[in-house]
C-alpha cells in the first residue's frame, strides 16, 4: 500500500521546464514514477520530451488535473514564485504538494500553511525545502535517489535529505514502503506525527524510523503522540547533539535557542515514549533491524 | 539575522513605531559628542546580540558629555556572554511610568503567528511566562488575516493595558506588525514598551530577527550585516558561499546535507570521548554540488583553523557521484598544494562509490585515509586529531 504516495499516483511537475524541475522529473520516470505532465503558463500547449517521453506543459495546476486526473503535484519553482505555486496547487484542491524549493521565506510558509488549512486541508503539503516522498518501485515524487533500496517493511519519515538517504542505505537489506522527508524548515505542512499516523494504517510497514534534528519541538509532539497513537515499533535518531546555542546548522529550522530545541531533550521525550533511539546511524538502523527481527 | 537595538529600533521608527533619538558610536569621545548633542542625561547602552546586558554593567546612565565619555570608556571592549562590546548606542534618558512587554513572534508549533503581550515588562519574559503566567497574555494570529485595528485592540484587550494608553498601544501593535510584515522578521520584540509620566508610550528597546530566505525582497537588509563581529573564518567561509559555522574543537568537517553535517559532528564527538574529548571544529555542509572548486575552498577554509588537527570528509552520494567527489578530493589537495598539511579521513558511501574509492585508492595522496563506515571514519579522525 505504502503511505501518500502509490503506483497508482499521477503526478505533475510545477517548475518541470527550469533546470532542476527537468533534471528531476528525468529521473522521476526513471524511476517509474507515472509523470503526467508539468506546468508553466508562458509554455502551455507545449510538449517536452524526456528520453523519449513526451510530456505536456499545461496552463495551470487545475487544467493538468482535469485534462491528465493528476493526484500529487512536486513543485520545483524558486523561492521568489514558491507562494504562488502552492496557493494555485491548493486552489486547484490537489491531493498531495511536494515542495522541494529550498529557500522561501518562512512569512510565505505561513501563509500558504494558513490558506491549505482555510481551504479545508484537502491538499496535503509535504515540505517546503526537502527532497520529497518515494514508495521504492511504485512512485518517487522529488530528489530522493531511487535506486538506494528497494521496496520493504519499514517506513521512514525525516527532516533532513541526506539523513533519509543513509538510512535507506543502512537498511537497504530490508527495505522501505515509504520514505518521507518533511523539511527542515521552521514551518512545514506534513509533520512527523502525520507520518506516523499514516504508517501506523499502513498494513505493509511494520516499524518506522524517525529521524530529527534540533530545533522547535516537532519530536516532543511526535513522542507524545507515540505512546498515545501509535502501537508499531518506533526507532528514533536525533541530530545535533553538539550544536551551539543560537547558531543555525544548515536548515533554517536547526537552531537552539535557550533551553528549547537540543537534541538531549528531543531524546529524552522520545525514549520516555519507548522509543529506542540511536547514538549514530548505523545504530539506529541495527536497532530497526533488531525489530523487524523480532517480528520474524 | 538578529540585529542589533539601534537597527531595531531604527526599522521600529522607519515603519512608525515610537522610539527615541539615538547615536551609535564606537570611541567615548564620539559618546561624548552624542551626549552634548542630545543634551541632558543620557543612557550609554551596549550594543551586543544578547540578553542581560543591565546585569553585565552595559547600560550606564551619565548625566554629563564627560561622564558619557567615561562610561563609554567603561562598556566598550567589555565582553558580555561572550560578545564583545565595539558599538555603544547614546540616547536620552527617559522618565518611566511603567514597563510593558510586547513581541510577534513565529510560532513553529502552531504554523501561524503569535502575539506576546503583558503589563509586566521590563524583565526577561522567559520570566515572566514561569512566574506569572497569567500576566502573559498570547494571541494567535491568522498570517492571511493579519493585525488591524480591531485586532490590535482584542490583543490590548486581552493584556489588559490600562485604558489611558490603550489607543497608543494598539496603534503601536499595527504599526509593529507591519514591521514584522513588511520587513520578514521571524521576531520583533519591544522590551520594555514604557509609559512615560505624560503617559507617552515608547519603544525603549528593541529586538528584531529577520528571515535570511527572505533577502531577495530585501536588499536594504544587506547593509544590516555586521561584517567586523563576525568570526573571520566563518566570514571567509560566507564570502565563498559556503554554510560554515565555528565551532571549539579539533576535527575539521566537511560533509554534504545539514542533517548529515550535524549527525557527523555528534559521531566525532562520541568518538571523541575515547581520545580524550576530542571535538568537531566546525560544521560545513558543501550541499549537493561538491565540485573540487567547492571541495577545495571547503578545504582552504577548514586547513586555516589553527585548531585543526584532522579532517573528516563524509558525504553520501545521493544525487552527488561519489566519483565526483572523489575527483574533488584530489583535485582541491592539488590546488592547495603545501597547504594541505592535515591528514584527511574520507568515508563515502551511495552513488557510485567503487568509483568514488578507486579513485582516491589510485591517487593514493598521503594525506588521505579511507575508511569505509561513518562510525569507523569518525574514530580514524578523533584519533589523528588526538595523535597530531
Amino acid at each position: 500500500m505504502a503511505i501518500f504516495l502509490t503506483e497508482n499516483s499521477k503526478v505533475i511537475v510545477q517548475g518541470m521546464t527550469g533546470s532542476e524541475g527537468s533534471k528531476h522529473t528525468r529521473r522521476m520516470l526513471k524511476a517509474g514514477t507515472n509523470i503526467v505532465g508539468g506546468v508553466n503558463p508562458r509554455k502551455a500547449g507545449t510538449t517536452v520530451d524526456f528520453d523519449g517521453t513526451e510530456l505536456p506543459v499545461f496552463a495551470s495546476v487545475g487544467e493538468a488535473m482535469e485534462k491528465t486526473g493528476a493526484d500529487v503535484t512536486v513543485i520545483f519553482v524558486p523561492p521568489k514564485f514558491a507562494k504562488d505555486a502552492v496557493f494555485e496547487a491548493i486552489d486547484a484542491g490537489i491531493g498531495l504538494a511536494v515542495v522541494i524549493t529550498e529557500g522561501i521565506p518562512v512569512h510565505d510558509a505561513a501563509a500558504f500553511w494558513a490558506h491549505a488549512c482555510a481551504a479545508g486541508n484537502k491538499t496535503r503539503i509535504i515540505g517546503p525545502n526537502c527532497p520529497g516522498v518515494i514508495s521504492p518501485d511504485k512512485s518517487n515524487a522529488g530528489i530522493i535517489p531511487a535506486d538506494i533500496t528497494g521496496p520493504g517493511k519499514i517506513g521512514l519519515v525525516s527532516k533532513s535529505g541526506t539523513l533519509t538517504y543513509q538510512m535507506m542505505y543502512e537498511l537497504r537489506d530490508i527495505g522501505f514502503s515509504t520514505c518521507v522527508g518533511i523539511g527542515g524548515d521552521p514551518i512545514i505542512g506534513t509533520t512527523h506525527i502525520d507520518a506516523l499516523q499514516a504508517f501506523q494504517d499502513d498494513p505493509e510497514t511494520a516499524g518506522i524510523v524517525m529521524i530529527g534534528e534540533i530545533g522547535g519541538d516537532a519530536e516532543e509532539r511526535a513522542a507524545a503522540y507515540i505512546s498515545e497513537h501509535i502501537t508499531k515499533p518506533v526507532v528514533g535518531y536525533v541530530a545535533g547533539f553538539t550544536a551551539p546555542e543560537g547558531k543555525t546548522m544548515g536548515h533554517a529550522g536547526a537552531i537552539v535557542s535557550g533551553s528549547a530545541g537540543t537534541a538531549q531533550a528531543k531524546k529524552e521525550a522520545l525514549e520516555a515514549a519507548g522509543v529506542k533511539v540511536g547514538k549514530t546511524p548505523s545504530e539506529t538502523a541495527e536497532l530497526m533491524r533488531e525489530v523487524i527481527r523480532s517480528l520474524g | 539575522m538578529d540585529l542589533y537595538e539601534y537597527q531595531a529600533k531604527d526599522l521600529f521608527a522607519r515603519h512608525g513605531v515610537p522610539v527615541l533619538p539615538g547615536t551609535v558610536v564606537t570611541t567615548p569621545e564620539d559618546a561624548s559628542a552624542a551626549a552634548e548633542q542630545l543634551g541632558g542625561t543620557v543612557v550609554v547602552k551596549a550594543q551586543v546580540k544578547t540578553g542581560g546586558r543591565g546585569k553585565a554593567g552595559g547600560v550606564k546612565l551619565a548625566k554629563t558629555p564627560d561622564e558619557t565619555r567615561a562610561r563609554a570608556s567603561d562598556i566598550l571592549g567589555l565582553d558580555i556572554k561572550g560578545h564583545t562590546v565595539r558599538k555603544v548606542l547614546v540616547t536620552p534618558a527617559s522618565d518611566i511610568a511603567e514597563e510593558y512587554y510586547f513581541s510577534f513572534l513565529l510560532d513553529r508549533a502552531n504554523r501561524n503567528f503569535l502575539a506576546m503581550a503583558s503589563v509586566e515588562g521590563g524583565m526577561e519574559i522567559e520570566e515572566v511566562a514561569a512566574t506569572k503566567p497569567e500576566a502573559l497574555a498570547k494571541i494567535a494570529i491568522d498570517p492571511l488575516a493579519g493585525v488591524d485595528l480591531a485586532k490590535a485592540r482584542e490583543i490590548v484587550a486581552a493584556a489588559r493595558f490600562p485604558a489611558e494608553v490603550a489607543d497608543q498601544i494598539a496603534e503601536t501593535i499595527v504599526k509593529l506588525w507591519e514591521t514584522f510584515v513588511r520587513e520578514d522578521a521571524t521576531l520583533v520584540e519591544i522590551n520594555p514598551l514604557v509609559r512615560d509620566p505624560e503617559d507617552r508610550v515608547l519603544a525603549l528597546d528593541g529586538k528584531v530577527t529577520l528571515d535570511d530566505n527572505a533577502d531577495f525582497r530585501h536588499a536594504d537588509h544587506a547593509e544590516l550585516v555586521d561584517i567586523d563581529a563576525e568570526n573571520p573564518l566563518e566570514a571567509a567561509a560566507k564570502a565563498k558561499g559556503l554554510n560554515y559555522v565555528k565551532l571549539d574543537g579539533q576535527v575539521g568537517i566537511i560533509g554534504n546535507g545539514a542533517g548529515l553535517v550535524m549527525s557527523t559532528l555528534d559521531v566525532v564527538a562520541y568518538a571523541g570521548e575515547e581520545f580524550g574529548g576530542v571535538k568537531p571544529a566546525n560544521f560545513l555542509d558543501i550541499g549537493g554540488g561538491a565540485s573540487a572548486e567547492v571541495m577545495a575552498n571547503g578545504l582552504h577554509v577548514i586547513l586555516g583553523d589553527e585548531d585543526v588537527r584532522s579532517v573528516f570528509v563524509n558525504v553520501f552520494g545521493g544525487i552527488t557521484a561519489c566519483d565526483q567527489v572523489a575527483t574533488g578530493i584530489v583535485q582541491a589537495l592539488r590546488i592547495l598544494g603545501d597547504e594541505a598539511t592535515k591528514p584527511l579521513v574520507v568515508r563515502l558511501d551511495g552513488n557510485n562509490v567503487d568509483e568514488g574509492r578507486r579513485i582516491l585508492a589510485e591517487a593514493n595522496h598521503p594525506l588521505v585515509t579511507m575508511v569505509d563506515t561513518m562510525d569507523g571514519a569518525a574514530r580514524k579522525a578523533a584519533e589523528l586529531a588526538a595523535a597530531n
